[in-house]
């Protein structure tokens, strides 16, 4: 048996029984420049076992909505429930592991004392040296936690993470200060860590990891929900491209009843067109309009994407 | 759980050697310096009591409410690494988490009595066992409101101002209680160390130097002090959960 499969006693009614629910979930901040609007109405529900995507810009209100699932913040407004107990509850009766933002860890102490520790203030925890190894930081597991990379600080929250055998794991931005290798290393462990029936709620910015690791995709722009898909779906609405080329005195309309294109516009001589599949429309664009010239293939930012799908730019 | 972080805690403590160095070292550094070369005097200034004893009771008071309250430094500390959220999402519960630095904060106050202890007994200080094993327990009690109130301090004020904080915390009430000099037996400034919890940590460590347990009017203060710092304390952690 993987060390990760869950508790057997655990296991049925994991499946079955309730998830996570957030209903009408608000919260400001009163900030120098007035107040800030940070989450504005949140309902989402999540279904035991679901792996599930916050994806956002910075200040989308992603770690202001992961500090309310976990109780280290109170709504203004509005219910949170973590298998049907309040955050508070859930955290102290060991049901939630989390990876926080902040800071670096705690000094003075070894990578390995440190996730003891941790393993010792959950009521059924991994075998600290099995957590050590799925993690795969046995070489960072006696350095002294002051000692290591950004990427490795990372690896060490996981292991802490997961150590307490949650059912919830909660990752905020995991990982940033990773390097493509370690980044890989860790999507590997956290989806053999979901698999077993286990509900991993993760925020990020990079719309590559949510379409990867996630079931589900939340999309949050200026605290509230701009999407709620699967990442295919997700993809399709963000991960548009721009075609740009050189192609004077054509007419907008034209361009935009070409197979894939779903939005034209001109700057001068220039045009761009926003794609609903680039393939297709450069193809299509290509047989209409041989002259064009300069072209290029752009991928929209999730910033752009974001701005276009908030403001209701969107068809 | 209790003992296991506890344990973490020590550890942590035992191992940041500049912490250690000063929080252990300073009051015991100043007792030699200022008893070693007095050591011949028998009547201290006409109290009728040797340098070394009066000034090993006065440092005693000194550097366990110093112990007792670089608690707060240390939390501080923790909240700025993000340690103090982090901690929040594990099941360990608020009073687990305030008996943990109640103890961490003891054995602290305890190495100091020991070493100055030690100075004193090798700068002549005799006391009778009687007399010692008093002492020690009155202290040890007395102490109790410096371990709310550094916890207290660590979870309002941040690292860029724990210093100030604390430092001044423990000049105010070394100077208002008596630490530093006698403070009289009447007058304004007496009832106002009266109502001060160093005021009865100097009394219990006087013990050790011919004076009196303390009468119910140090209880009272003592146990109001312990109570009000330990609901302002809960209330601090359970409050201080923002991002650092």
């Amino acid at each position: 048996m993987s060390v990760l499969a869950p508790a057997p006693e655990a296991a049925p009614e994991r499946a079955a029984g309730p998830g996570l629910r957030l209903q009408g979930l608000t919260k400001s901040f009163r900030g120098e420049r007035g107040t800030v609007h940070a989450v504005a109405g949140l309902d989402v529900s999540i279904a035991p076992g679901e792996t599930v995507a916050l994806l956002g810009p910075n200040g989308a209100g992603k770690s202001t909505t992961i500090d309310m699932l976990l109780g280290l913040l109170d709504p203004d407004v509005g219910l949170v429930e973590v298998f049907d107990f309040s955050p508070h509850d859930a955290v102290a009766a060991g049901r939630v592991g989390a990876m926080l933002q902040t800071g670096s860890l705690i000094h003075d102490v070894t990578v390995r004392e440190l996730i003891a520790v941790t393993a010792s203030l959950y009521p059924r925890p991994l075998d600290v040296d099995e957590a050590i190894r799925v993690t795969g930081i046995g070489e960072i597991a006696e350095r002294r936690t002051q000692k290591l990379s950004g990427g490795e600080t990372q690896r060490a929250r996981f292991a802490a993470a997961l150590v307490g055998n949650p059912e919830l794991l909660v990752l905020d931005e995991p990982t940033v200060a990773m390097d493509v290798e370690a980044r890989r290393a860790f999507w590997s462990t956290m989806r053999e860590f979901a698999m077993h029936g286990r509900t991993v709620v993760f925020a990020t910015h990079y719309l590559e990891e949510a379409d990867a690791y996630a079931d589900r995709v939340i999309l949050m722009a200026q605290g509230r929900i701009v999407a709620d898909a699967p990442p295919t779906e997700i993809k399709a609405m963000v991960g548009r491209r721009h075609i740009r080329a050189t192609l004077p005195r054509v007419d907008l309309v034209s361009l935009e009843s070409l197979d894939g294109v779903s939005r034209a516009e001109r700057r001068g001589d220039a045009i761009s067109l926003v794609c609903s599949d680039s393939d297709a429309a450069i193809r299509a664009l290509l047989l209409r309009h041989p002259e064009a010239r300069d072209l290029e293939i752009v991928g929209a930012g999730l910033e752009d994407a974001f701005i276009e799908l908030t403001t209701g730019g969107n068809e | 759980m209790t003992a296991a972080y506890t344990r973490f805690e020590l550890l942590r403590m035992f191992r940041n050697r500049r912490f250690t160095v000063f929080a252990f070292g300073f009051p015991l550094v100043l007792y030699l310096l200022i008893a070693g070369p007095n050591r011949g005097t028998h009547d201290l200034g006409g109290s009728g009591l040797a340098a070394p004893l009066y000034f090993m009771v006065g440092m005693l008071t000194f550097g366990t409410m110093n112990a007792m309250l670089a608690s707060g430094t240390r939390i501080a500390a923790e909240k700025s690494v993000g340690w103090n959220r982090q901690l929040r999402i594990t099941p360990l519960p608020p009073r687990l988490y305030f008996r943990t630095k109640v103890l961490t904060g003891y054995a602290m106050s305890l190495v100091s009595m020991a070493l100055l202890y030690g100075a004193g007994l090798a700068l002549g200080v005799r006391i009778p066992a009687g007399q010692w094993l008093e002492m020690t327990w009155l202290i040890l009690v007395g102490l109790l409101p410096f371990a709310a109130l550094g916890i207290l301090i660590g979870h309002i004020v941040n690292t860029d101002s724990i210093g100030p904080a604390i430092g001044g915390s423990t000049s105010l009430l070394a100077f208002l209680g008596g630490v530093w000099y006698p403070i009289g037996n009447h007058g304004a400034f007496h009832a106002i160390g009266e109502a001060l919890p160093s005021y009865w940590l100097v009394q219990a460590a006087h013990v050790g130097a011919g004076g009196h347990a303390w009468g119910t009017h140090g209880w009272i203060v003592l146990a109001a002090w312990t109570a009000g710092a330990t609901v302002l304390a809960r209330r601090a952690y359970l409050r201080d959960t923002q991002r650092a």
